[in-house]
């Protein structure tokens, strides 16, 4: 059975994945801030029939122990998989354009982070030649808009590294997923009012699951997003940038 | 599925009476519960709003969400034990748990409900006369106070707020995470019997005959035939089907190898179509006994495919009503219910009829007890339907009954003192920091009587 490494392993998105492999009879080494909410989470995949569920509490910012951290993953499950990089903050779109240093700390967690990570895992994965990498972006880096470019040009960055990743993987038989979910109802996103357009975590997971197994490239989640996004990406910039988006 | 739906509405499932909270609040883990101290309002704990009347409400307080609180803890298989924080509902725990070989000790007709909402309830269902309230089976479970305090609650441990918090309505503190013991069943199906009845002795005849063999039983009445049809109706009974022995366990949620036209009309809940509907539906089944092998989810939970049903009833919504009353001695405190409510002609259709059992229930405010129980809704036309409500109630006073918190928006105090006669030993436990609409309705009751 796989064995996954999850990297904000006690988010509701990744938590709802992490439920479909703990079905399988997987193996998960969850990693995340709080040791208190990955116990819970754990406890949870192993009832539902996860062969193996370790706990690793991790600051993701703190880049010089990402190398500790992989290794106690691959030696906690004797091997790795998959990896799944399921973490990240949704700052105030107005604090980032009033202060740098916020907008730099955005970008430290939910870019550079995520660049230091992919690289060492990518490295793995490579001289394995075999495994999944999959990361949650957003559908908020297919284009920049006012609301809340920060976080995009941070997933925006993600994405592409990404891309990149994918490119230089095929020949090695290593599958990079990107996930690009669109407004979902997690603790994320509680300050924001909810429209229908808004999914639930569960399916958000599902698809991560599904693309995952399947290997895909990039799964947006739900997949209408697909169409919506390629709506919003043909729209010509003149008129754009007159919309309050 | 409910589940899919985002934009969540905090009323009740009778939408009626209209609330309008200061805040809604959401609990997210067990370990992180809100902070007390900087609230300025009451709160009361919300799952998916299954409840028909106000005592899920918490009108001008606060509604602490607890969905999310909805983790797996420890699942013994061999035993059939389950430890689940209290959020999770009882339709991803059956998800969970049939394929392993075990169902819900009790189950009401509703699986989009949550186990924490299950215990505040003390719910009940069709194997009330074998297997008592759901508040039997619940082992421990933990209570968080206002105070900060996180309670291990079981008959053994803080022995009496465990009492109190099993049909307490949310008023005694958080039930973050409960455990409770499960039913063996060797498939995902039920062996069932419908047996048409004409009358109300012979409903009970049937219940008699049935209550050793099966341990699901319910009857469907049709209350607005007078005369010669008075009292007819369609008796239901059950056992959790054994398959044969080379059936394995994976098949157990395989889809039925026989189907059975089961599904109720859920969108003839309408006084205008209410007796050519009563007709029809008694007059489907021809014959006098019909039996089959159902899966579990039209047996127990009929109404689940029509979402959101309750809105049939449009914005004014509606109230249940359901009460229990002793039969033994005389058959005629129901019959005089089920007449009233036939003349009437504001009922539903169809009144769901069951006798309670003798199994006692550990929650003080417990309301099964033995007897007969009947349920059914009522349109909201305002005074005329709060008039015939409150003369169904007198009749249950008299004799002796009880009305079902859960179900209720209109009940006085007497009604609720009469029901409940220890109710100020549990108003002892309720959290200072505690309310409902429900429970402020019967203190306001209170003083005016007083």
């Amino acid at each position: 059975m796989l064995k996954i490494l999850v990297v904000g392993g006690s988010s509701a998105i990744a938590h709802e994945a992490a439920r479909h492999f703990a079905a399988d009879g997987g193996s998960l080494f969850l990693v995340d801030i709080d040791a208190e909410k990955l116990d819970a989470v754990a406890a949870d995949l192993r009832t539902r029939g996860a062969a193996k569920v370790e706990t690793h509490v991790l600051d993701v910012t703190a880049i010089d122990q990402h190398q500790a951290m992989l290794d106690a993953a691959i030696a906690s499950l004797d091997g790795l998989d998959a990896v799944l990089i399921a973490y990240g903050t949704l700052g105030k779109q107005e604090e980032s354009q009033a202060d740098v240093s916020v907008a730099l700390r955005e970008m430290n967690i939910n870019l550079i982070s995520v660049i230091a990570l992919l690289t060492i895992v990518a490295n793995h994965f490579e001289a394995q030649k075999r495994g999944c990498i999959a990361a949650i972006s957003s559908v908020a880096g297919d284009r920049g808009r006012q609301s809340n470019y920060v976080y995009g040009t941070a997933k925006a960055g993600v994405s592409a590294f990404m891309q990149g990743l994918r490119n230089r993987l095929a020949k090695s038989g290593v599958s990079v997923v990107t996930i690009k979910p669109g407004m979902v109802d997690t603790p994320m996103t509680a300050h924001m009012k909810k429209t229908p357009l808004f999914s639930k975590p569960h399916v958000v997971g599902k698809a991560i699951y599904d693309g995952m197994r399947q290997g895909r490239g990039v799964v947006y989640a739900p997949w209408y997003w697909r169409f919506v996004m390629l709506i919003i990406r043909n729209i010509p910039e003149p008129i754009f940038k007159r919309m309050s988006l | 599925m409910h589940s899919a739906n985002v934009t969540k509405r905090y009323e009740s499932w009778g939408r009626y009476p209209k609330p309008e909270h200061a805040a809604v609040e959401h609990m997210r883990w067990c370990h992180d519960p809100p902070d007390f101290a900087t609230l300025d309002h009451t709160v009361l704990p919300f799952g998916y709003g299954r409840s028909y009347g106000d005592s899920c409400l918490n009108n001008g307080g606060i509604l602490l969400d607890i969905t999310e609180l909805r983790r797996l803890i420890d699942f013994d298989a061999e035993k059939g034990i389950i430890r689940c924080e209290a959020g999770i509902t009882l339709a991803e725990l059956l998800d969970f748990i049939v394929p392993h070989g075990w169902f819900l000790p009790v189950t009401p007709g509703t699986k989009f409900i949550s186990i924490g909402g299950a215990i505040a309830n003390d719910v009940h269902g069709k194997n009330h006369h074998v297997d008592g309230t759901f508040g039997c089976h619940v082992t421990q479970f933990e209570l968080l106070r206002s105070s900060g305090e996180h309670l291990i609650c079981s008959p053994q441990e803080n022995s009496e707020l465990y009492r109190a918090t099993i049909g307490g309505l949310g008023l005694t503190g958080i039930i973050t995470w409960a455990e409770f013991t499960l039913k063996p069943i060797l498939s995902a199906y039920v062996d069932m019997e419908r047996i048409r009845f004409g009358n109300l002795e012979e409903f009970f005849a049937l219940a008699d005959e049935s209550a050793e063999d099966y341990i699901y039983t319910v009857g469907w009445l049709d209350c607005l035939s007078q005369g010669k049809n008075f009292g007819r109706g369609l008796y239901t009974r059950g056992n959790h089907h054994d398959p044969p022995l080379d059936a394995v366990i994976n098949d157990i949620q395989a889809k039925p190898k026989i189907t059975l036209p089961i599904d109720f009309p859920n969108f003839a809940i309408n006084t205008l179509t209410v007796k050519a509907f009563n007709e029809v539906y008694y007059r489907s089944q021809l014959s006098k006994i019909i039996r089959g092998v159902v899966h579990y989810d039209p047996f127990f939970y009929p109404l689940d495919v029509a979402n959101d049903w309750n809105r049939l009833y449009g914005k004014r919504g509606f109230m249940q009503y359901q009460c229990v009353v002793p039969y033994k001695d005389s058959l005629e405190p129901i019959k005089e219910i089920i007449r009233r409510i036939g003349v009437s002609g504001q009922g539903s259709p169809l009144v769901v009829f069951k006798i309670f059992g003798d199994v006692e229930s550990p929650g003080m405010l417990s309301f099964p007890r033995p007897g007969v129980t009947l349920a059914l809704d009522f349109p909201n036309n305002g005074q005329r339907t709060l008039t015939l409500l409150e003369d169904l109630d007198r009749i249950v006073r008299e004799s002796g009954g009880a009305k079902y918190p859960a179900k209720d928006a209109h009940m006085s105090f007497e009604s609720f003192e009469i029901s409940y006669p220890n109710w100020q030993e549990f108003a002892q436990h309720i959290d200072p920091m505690f309310s409902s609409s429900f429970w402020r309705r019967m203190m306001a009751g209170r003083e005016q009587i007083c």
